[in-house]
């Protein structure tokens, strides 16, 4: 790309703050045309407030704008709001999805810019009597997704597409803005975590897809959590930090523990193995699953066998939509669930959550606001209410028994100890669980299922949506926990390697079913062969 | 520097009290203050207040324990008044004079109080998330029932069956020289000619208010709080949700029986046939003008609440009408309440899951 050529977008010297708190200071850079711009950072760096700014957000006018300049082709713009932004050629793709579930991809593309063809109505009436001209929209959307390369039937109605469709209906519905006399064409297009809800395969279908815009010419800011992806497929990275760029780099040569160094300031080795030698031999099993069925919608388990040693920690892995999550969900008796599950040589009957938790077993749901919080009670209600149904912990007896009082004092000596010790970031324990940050929400769960002392925990998806130093003490809290009190865990992960950083064994499921088990220490490409279904791989080590 | 410390502890309090609650107070004090202008006595108004107080109060807390569980506010509580109907009348044609047959209301009502609650809540059960419409027809339709039974059922004493037939109960029977004033008797202060505080009545419940406050802080009431505020949560600890459901359903049912029998003491009358249709929205604009939400209440709202919907509804009238010397108390007192219900009905908030 020639040197000299006028940057798309460049920003000088942007700075803002919310009444005195400073959370953007001194941000510069450039984009050209058909770069892509991986932009990472923690949650809270500043990479929201930035793209607020990129699109003159209400937001930003309201707490009195920002210093320094946006150009764009070298022009300085200053956008009044988004629409705006829209008009000069700026597309974003939100995180959470704004569709339409029961019009179809075509209309969704098109929802309020569709063309219009005259009728003799619109001759009495005026323009409102206008008729759309469908043939034409269809053709509109098809090319918009043609220039996406993915296969997304533009007939579908969103309600039934897979979630990875309704993200590349987005995108194409961004693609789709041509020029016209009062728009021009999309030229930068900004993408927030676009592949947080998808699976390895259809980010991987994303990616490629950005690459195919990109080389048409136009430029991607590519937020996301995940470094791998960022590497696959930035020119340049750009990592910030507290309302700073820490660094500007192309992403030749940059390998993924160095970006988390710059993002967290300190190292961080979330991937890293701490392997450790568990002996299958002399350990006895402790939880066992026979001819475990689970009818989870999306994530439907045909029949899994497996045997859970005790101490270990079991991985389990897979592509979404496998059935991975059923199997907790299903043990616990979320979800109808058949079979035979054993645990410590007696049968759970299934299909009743008191049965699992009297067991002694735990559950730390993926859905964490649906399951996993009391999202209006206190800290000290989320902490302790499991425990105390379960086990009678944290009550006072009175009258042999007859009254079971809520002991106050129990519950928030327990509460301040597991903030204490988990580093949960809260004004009090007295403060409600939907104002924490999702990290700490994360730690809050886990603290609740630790408060329970299982002997065996299930925790599904724990570092689902929280950022990168959140995760890695996420993560050291269970190996933590496991190596204490000697806890047997089984981790459901979607993300590989954070599963062989902390587990023994991972087990890979496929079509609801156990595909493989190999010990943490195999190479991830083995690991990657049984995701995709190659029963050619090896099955050493798995002690089924 | 005291002024601004003096402003924002007042706006603390003003935002902790909640605004619509500090205006509608404001307001009532402002009736209180013009009353002896017009020529209302301030104590009779007070005594009223306070008497009227007493006689709802209860019905209102009887939406507590449904809001903590999640069912919403208890539309349905005609279903709780007809079972406490059925204990004042089973207890009137026992014929046992004198504040026994109080006590006896009480004891008859109760079986039937959980009988219908447990039916009710099995209902509510199978339509979580439309509970307050379907709950809103369990009232009428129950109603509607009862006009027929209350005719069919062989009661026989002469003070509450048709006098020219023999047979079919009135539509008010007089509770005079069975339960008449027990509670307001009890206990009752006279601090002037017009001034009557009806100490039994609000010690009775205050005693109801003290269990159910009591009961929130168990085992199982921390449970209900749960169900009502994440449900599969609850149902992720081990908590049978339908179970705690339906025992918030009777305990509501239950409270509303106690209601109505406590109302009965004071107003001094059985209200049969269509009595209990119209009950159930003042309790519930209470408990909304106390503050409480669809799924978040307490105690507090409910004292709260009842006095200012009921001080509201018992000053304006007197004063207005004095004011414009004409006698439109009744119609005055049906626009003033029924435009309370409506304000508290904006009110209704849901707390966001």
């Amino acid at each position: 790309m020639n040197e000299n050529e006028v940057p798309l977008l460049e920003m000088r010297h942007i700075s803002k703050d919310f009444f005195g708190n400073q959370v953007l200071s001194d941000i510069n850079f450039a984009l050209k045309k058909g770069e892509i711009l991986g932009l990472v950072g923690e949650n809270g760096a500043g990479k929201s407030t930035l793209m607020k700014i990129l699109f003159g957000m209400d937001e930003i006018h309201q707490t009195g704008g920002y210093g320094g300049d946006v150009l764009i082709n070298g022009q300085k713009v200053q956008f009044a709001s988004p629409i705006d932004a829209l008009a000069a050629g700026i597309g974003m793709v939100h995180q959470e999805f704004s569709l339409l579930p029961d019009f179809t991809a075509t209309e969704n593309i098109l929802l309020n810019r569709e063309p219009l063809k005259y009728t003799w109505l619109s001759e009495v009436f005026g323009e409102r009597m206008n008729i759309l001209d469908r043939s034409e929209m269809e053709e509109i959307s098809k090319r918009a997704i043609a220039r996406l390369n993915v296969p997304l039937d533009s007939e579908m109605v969103v309600s039934q597409m897979p979630v990875g469709h309704k993200q590349f209906t987005e995108i194409a519905r961004e693609l789709s803005k041509e020029s016209t006399s009062v728009t021009e064409g999309i030229k930068l297009l900004v993408l927030d975590e676009p592949t947080a809800v998808l699976s390895e395969q259809e980010a991987d279908s994303l990616l490629h897809a950005m690459r195919k815009l990109s080389e048409t010419g136009i430029a991607i800011i590519f937020i996301t959590h995940r470094l791998q992806e960022i590497l696959d497929v930035c020119d340049t990275i750009m990592v910030m930090r507290d309302g700073k760029i820490i660094k500007t780099v192309p992403a030749e040569g940059v390998v993924i523990t160095d970006i988390a160094r710059w993002m967290v300031g300190r190292d961080v080795n979330t991937a890293q193995r701490q392997a450790r030698e568990f002996d299958y031999e002399n350990k006895p099993v402790i939880l066992s699953l026979e001819n475990l069925w689970v009818d989870m919608p999306g994530e439907v388990v045909r029949n899994v066998n497996l045997n859970v040693h005790q101490g270990e920690i079991l991985g389990i892995g897979g592509m979404a939509g496998q059935g991975k999550l059923g199997i907790p969900n299903g043990a616990m008796g979320l979800f109808p669930a058949g079979g035979k599950i054993t645990f410590e040589g007696k049968q759970i009957e299934l299909n009743n959550p008191r049965n699992f938790l009297n067991a002694g077993m735990a559950f730390v749901s993926e859905d964490r606001r649906g399951v996993g919080l009391l999202l209006d009670e206190t800290l000290e209600w989320n902490i302790s209410f499991t425990a105390m149904q379960v086990q009678e912990k944290y009550l006072k007896k009175y009258l042999g028994g007859a009254i079971k009082w809520r002991d106050q004092d129990a519950i928030e000596a327990e509460t301040s100890n597991y903030v204490k010790q988990m580093e949960i970031r809260c004004t009090s324990t007295k403060q409600k669980a939907k104002e924490l940050s999702g990290g700490n929400q994360q730690k809050v769960c886990l603290a609740k299922a630790f408060a329970v002392a299982p002997k065996l925990l299930f925790v599904s998806e724990p570092t689902r949506g929280i950022d990168i130093g959140a995760k890695s003490l996420v993560l050291k809290a269970l190996r933590k926990y496991n190596e204490e009190s000697g806890t047997t865990i089984i981790m459901i992960s979607s993300e590989l390697e954070e599963l062989r950083a902390i587990c023994d064994r991972i087990a890979i499921i496929s079509d609801g079913k156990v595909f493989g088990i190999l010990p943490a220490t195999t190479d991830s490409a083995q690991f990657g062969l049984l995701m995709v279904g190659q029963t050619s791989a090896l099955q050493e080590g798995g002690s089924v | 520097m005291t002024i601004e410390k003096l402003t924002s502890s007042v706006k603390g309090m003003v935002t902790s009290f909640g605004l619509p609650r500090v205006i509608i107070a404001l307001f009532l004090l402002v009736l209180f203050i013009l009353a002896p202008f017009v020529g209302v006595n301030v104590g009779t108004s007070l005594s009223d207040t306070l008497n009227r107080f007493g006689m709802n109060a209860v019905m209102v807390l009887a939406m507590v324990p449904m809001i903590h569980s999640g069912c919403g506010l208890n539309f349905g509580l005609p279903l709780g008044i007809i079972a406490g109907l059925l204990g004042a009348t089973i207890s009137l044609q026992v014929n046992i004079p004198g504040p026994t047959s109080f006590v006896l209301a009480i004891l008859f009502a109760t079986p039937f109080a959980v009988i219908l609650g447990w039916g009710y809540g099995q209902l509510l059960n199978k339509v979580k998330g439309g509970e307050m419409m379907i709950a809103t027809y369990v009232g009428f339709s129950s109603v509607a029932f009862m006009c027929i039974m209350w005719l069919l059922l062989p009661f026989s004493n002469p003070t509450m069956v048709w006098g020219y037939s023999g047979t079919g109960l009135r539509t008010t029977i007089s509770v005079e020289g069975y339960y008449l004033h027990v509670l307001n008797d009890f206990l009752s202060i006279r601090l002037s000619d017009h001034l009557l505080i009806p100490t039994g009545m609000i010690l009775f419940f205050a005693l109801l208010a003290f269990i159910i406050w009591a009961f929130l802080h168990t085992k199982t009431g921390t449970a209900m709080t749960a169900v009502g505020s994440n449900p599969v949560f609850a149902r992720a600890s081990g908590i049978n949700v339908d179970k705690i459901r339906t025992l918030s359903v009777v305990m509501s049912t239950w409270l509303g029986a106690m209601g109505i029998l406590v109302y009965q003491q004071s107003f001094g009358f059985i209200q049969l046939y269509m009595g209990p249709f119209y009950m159930a929205l003042p309790a519930v604009s209470a408990i909304l003008i106390g503050g409480a939400s669809v799924n978040k209440a307490s105690i507090l709202n409910v004292v709260v609440g009842t006095f200012l919907f009921q001080g509201i509804v018992t000053m304006t009238p007197s004063v207005m009408n004095s004011m414009i010397h004409t006698d439109m108390s009744e119609v005055i007192r049906i626009v003033v309440s029924n435009g309370m219900i409506l304000y508290a009905l904006t009110r209704k908030t849901e707390a966001v899951r």
